[in-house]
């Protein structure tokens, strides 16, 4: 099996690894960087607990080769925290009871992450579409919809904090 | 219930934030696949293609030589330690791997053992079976016709599909009241094959330290004490002894009762660690996880309900042909074959009722387990509320009326009903009527009225469902013969603070938090420093586990009586700190105070303190309990659903307008949390009533096998919840609780079958089965005229 070298910016910090073809991004993470944030659900791109950020875009690392990720950026979970501080992200899934198990929370984060990055003020239905490449089967999604309200609520707050 | 406690202190009644969550919202969770040990080993399991089907040979030559690929196991392997069968929960049998032949599409058939988790993959891809195909069988009706194949051939003098026949009532007065009934309906229902599906499947590392002669097995199981006990009754002829296993449960990613069953991969995993003396991991993946680990449900159900011209219901009847798969691998208490499934009587005073069930081996996977229910409640449930619906259908009734003109009253509890359960508390008319008022009923049936001129089709549920969980009082409730007690634990440390240890098993449901918050109510220590742990057998007490809604009203309970215990420590110490008598002493959360003198008093921290530093003469030192408590009842939840559907005429499709659920599951412990269980178990009752269902193909050919085809509902498909309470405390409880995990999936489904009958009823369609696909729909629009 062909070996690769790839350099792939995590959390923005450069990682350099060799890499057989075959290995998923996911794996590259979990195994290789001992970064176990990201989930396995489905190894099928259905289910979403594995949802990365690859330049700002949600993927399923699943479903995405390591030598794919070579030369870019990828944001996991464990990137979400700056500084001690979680992101409002982070903090709305903690406050509106966003997660159960915490298996496909991580996830859940990343698109909701992504979501509110182009979007400041989504709408349920804008919010339940992002995520609907997503599944949870604990909580029924009323809450993780209200945990990205909390996030977008508090992210506009801390931009306009004057209104 | 107002809190009691502050909210520093964060008791009963408060919507405490969990206190799990700060390491899962930062991906810091500890799942079973984030484990790796030192010098750690994957394995892959190879399948059958087959449902049925002779081994004639297993080459493993190919798989050997691939490098990193260090042993292949098969039967053969663990038939030389007797390993190769392994009972089931059910005192049933199951193969762990076959030496003869496979018995359902997607068995295990041989495992690879190699260094890293592709190579253990290429190597399953490498082993080369030779199989002879058997005649399948896959219905379970044809399963026991006469002549039909028989499949147990490994049980000597097996000569049907039959395993058990089990009943219970008063058959002939049943009957009896059928022949004098004014008005009998009947309904044939299936219950479809599904699977838990939790986002995180099966797996384990198993350790086996060659040294000392200890095994510890990581792994994603709800019950690890039952589990630790399961392996030294099975593995002590190999010289696994109880002392020397470890099952440790950590982090688990849903479990819903698909992880109450030891797995072969399991079994496999620890026979291979044993032998090659190094870690081992197996983690299935998805597909393995949908076909081949224990399904839910499959009952064919007929119900039968007898009542006068007025709708008072007279008798029940209720005959079920349960499919096993090719092994009762069932999680149910070892007395109750049919689980609970006698709870069919349901919220309804009727005073005859009969019901008798057989169960049939089919060339499928083994089960069944629960689908996040109390051991079959959902299917009885399901009958109940169905064949009401189709009674007041057929006396022109609203069913709401007719359900209120047959609820078990208010002042009959505690209610024994006819097939023998002791309800402990209820109040049906009221949570029916909070319901009705809430979502505006009256105002709907004229929307629908107003809609059916124009020929829309919108349909009302209703479901007004009993529970029966909290399993259970050890005179009844065993698996395996081990009492269904379950325990707590409470050290208070010299500070003040706390550890809580329980033999329960959280997946989810925040015992973390929950579990401190009854410490704090009782004690009051605030929740903040009561530090809870599960799941580790060298640590925690022993229990069997979290499942059919059983943590609170077992653990939950323990950890009252033990904190109780404390307390009355603590009232010995209080009163040697104040030099007064303990019966001078009255208790509020957190301190005794002196009679009369309420300055007087010492906080449960200073006698926490004294525990250490200066206990009564004579005292023993310390201040900590530990409870196993044996509940005296069952707990009784019970909730009444209303479902407003709209059917697309184009497509056939079902569209949730609204789902409004009014439960009662008797004092609360956190509001929040109590709420985000009923959300989900609103989901899981949607999920099979419209989408989800594992079938099989007349060659045991699975459909339903992966995510592509088994839909577990997105965002998009789940309705925006609404719920509301009623509160019923349990009376033998301690903080008279009841259990909420399972309600809202037992009561979700039949509200929803419900309200779609309901919009098509004056088309004369008096039932639909579930899942209400759109092409099910479409065809019985199309059928009745009125598809667009």
């Amino acid at each position: 099996m062909a070996q690769h070298e790839i350099r792939v910016h995590v959390n923005g910090s450069e990682k350099k690894a060799e890499v057989e073809s075959r290995l998923l991004l996911v794996h590259f993470l979990r195994e290789t960087l001992a970064m176990t944030g990201t989930h396995i659900g489905c190894d099928t791109t259905h289910c979403g607990a594995c949802t990365v950020l690859l330049d700002g875009v949600p993927v399923k690392s699943c479903t995405v080769l390591a030598v794919q990720a070579d030369g870019r950026a990828v944001t996991t979970v464990e990137g979400l925290e700056q500084n001690g501080q979680l992101h409002p992200i982070q903090d709305g899934f903690w406050q509106e009871h966003g997660l159960q198990c915490g298996y496909c929370t991580p996830g859940m984060l990343m698109t909701g992450y992504a979501l509110l990055q182009k979007n400041s003020d989504p709408s349920e239905p804008e919010i339940r579409q992002a995520i609907s490449g997503n599944l949870c089967r604990c909580t029924g999604y009323v809450n993780i919809v209200k945990s990205v309200q909390h996030a977008a609520a508090k992210l506009r707050s801390d931009a306009n904090p004057a209104s | 219930m107002e809190p009691r406690t502050s909210a520093a202190v964060c008791g009963m009644g408060h919507s405490m934030k969990r206190k799990e969550d700060p390491r899962f919202i930062r991906g810091q969770g500890h799942y079973v696949d984030d484990l790796k040990l030192p010098g750690m080993l994957h394995m892959a399991i190879a399948r059958s293609p087959y449902a049925h089907a002779k081994i004639l040979a297993i080459h493993t030559e190919k798989a050997l030589a691939i490098p990193g690929v260090l042993a292949v196991i098969t039967g053969e392997t663990l038939k030389q330690y007797n390993l190769h069968w392994m009972p089931t929960l059910m005192s049933d049998t199951q193969m762990v791997l076959p030496v003869e032949k496979v018995m359902y599409q997607a068995q295990e058939v041989a495992a690879v053992i190699a260094t890293d988790r592709y190579i253990a993959a290429d190597g399953v891809d490498a082993v080369e079976v030779e199989y002879e195909p058997l005649p399948v069988v896959v219905d379970p009706k044809k399963a026991l016709e006469p002549g039909a194949p028989v499949l147990r051939t490994d049980k000597e003098g097996k000569k049907d599909n039959h395993i058990w026949h089990w009943e219970a009532g008063d058959r002939a007065a049943t009957d009896k009241a059928f022949t004098e009934a004014d008005v009998v309906v009947k309904q044939d229902i299936y219950i479809p094959r599904i699977h838990v599906a939790s986002i995180e499947t099966c797996g384990c590392v198993a350790d086996f330290d060659r040294a000392m002669g200890h095994l510890t097995v990581y792994m994603t199981t709800q019950a690890p004490h039952a589990i630790r006990t399961v392996f030294a009754l099975v593995a002590g002829h190999v010289g696994l002894s109880e002392e020397k296993i470890r099952i440790v449960s950590p982090d688990i990613g849903g479990g819903f009762g698909g992880k109450v069953p030891v797995y072969p991969g399991y079994v496999i995993a620890v026979a291979a660690s044993v032998v090659i003396g190094k870690p081992v991991k197996w983690v299935e993946n998805r597909m393995e996880n949908l076909q081949a680990d224990s399904f839910a449900r499959d009952y064919h159900m007929t119900a039968e309900l007898a009542a006068k011209k007025d709708g008072t219901m007279t008798a029940l009847r209720i005959k079920t042909l349960a499919d096993h798969g090719y092994a009762d691998a069932a999680a149910n208490p070892s007395k109750f074959p049919a689980g609970l499934f006698s709870i069919c009587t349901g919220s309804y005073d009727i005073k005859t009722a009969f019901t008798e069930m057989d169960a049939a081996y089919t060339n499928k996977p083994p089960g069944g387990v629960a689908y996040r229910c109390s051991f079959r409640v959902t299917e009885a449930v399901h009958a109940i509320e169905r064949v009401t619906d189709v009674l007041a259908q057929e006396l022109h009734m609203d069913p709401a009326e007719l359900r209120f003109k047959n609820f078990i009253q208010a002042d009959k509890f505690p209610y024994k009903s006819a097939l023998g359960w002791e309800y402990d508390s209820g109040n049906y008319p009221a949570a029916l009527q909070k319901a009705m008022d809430t979502i505006g009923y009256s105002e709907l049936r004229k929307e629908q009225a107003e809609k059916r001129k124009r020929g829309e089709l919108m349909g009302i549920g209703i479901c007004s469902f009993t529970e029966i969980v909290g399993a259970g009082p050890s005179k009844d409730f065993d698996i395996l013969g081990i009492k269904m007690f379950d325990s707590a634990e409470i050290r208070i440390h010299p500070t003040g603070k706390a550890i809580a240890r329980f033999g329960t098993k959280s997946q989810g449901q925040g015992h973390e938090t929950t579990y401190a918050q009854i410490v704090a109510e009782e004690l009051g220590i605030p929740a903040a420093h009561v530090q809870v742990e599960e799941g580790d057998t060298d640590t925690a007490p022993y229990g069997l586990g979290t499942y059919a809604s059983r943590s609170t009203p077992t653990s939950g309970a323990a950890c009252a009586v033990a904190a109780r215990k404390i307390r009355d420590k603590a009232k010995k110490i209080a009163a040697h700190l104040l030099e007064v008598a303990e019966e001078d002493l009255e208790w509020e959360p957190g301190k005794f105070f002196v009679k009369g003198a309420p300055q007087k008093a010492k906080t449960i921290q200073e006698i926490a303190f004294a525990a250490y530093t200066n206990h009564p003469p004579g005292m023993e030192a310390g201040l900590e309990a530990v409870d196993y408590y044996d509940p005296p009842n069952l707990t009784f939840p019970f909730g009444s659903y209303i479902c407003v559907v709209d059917i697309d005429r184009g497509t056939g499709q079902v569209h949730v307008r609204r789902f409004l659920a009014i439960d009662d599951c008797g004092n609360i412990i956190n509001p929040m949390i109590v709420d985000g269980q009923i959300h989900g178990g609103l989901s899981m009752g949607l999920a099979p009533a419209l989408f989800e269902e594992i079938s099989y193909d007349e060659n045991g050919n699975i459909s339903g096998g992966s995510f592509m085809d088994y839909l577990v509902p997105t965002a998009m498909e789940t309705p925006n919840w609404e719920t509301g309470k009623t509160v019923t405390p349990s009376p033998h409880h301690p903080f008279g609780a009841k259990g909420v995990g399972e309600s809202a999936t037992v009561g979700a489904p039949p509200a929803i079958v419900n309200a779609v009958v309901d919009a098509l009823s004056h088309l004369g369609v008096r039932h639909i089965e579930i899942p209400m696909t759109p092409e099910k729909v479409w065809n019985i629009l199309r059928e009745k005229g009125v598809a667009e």
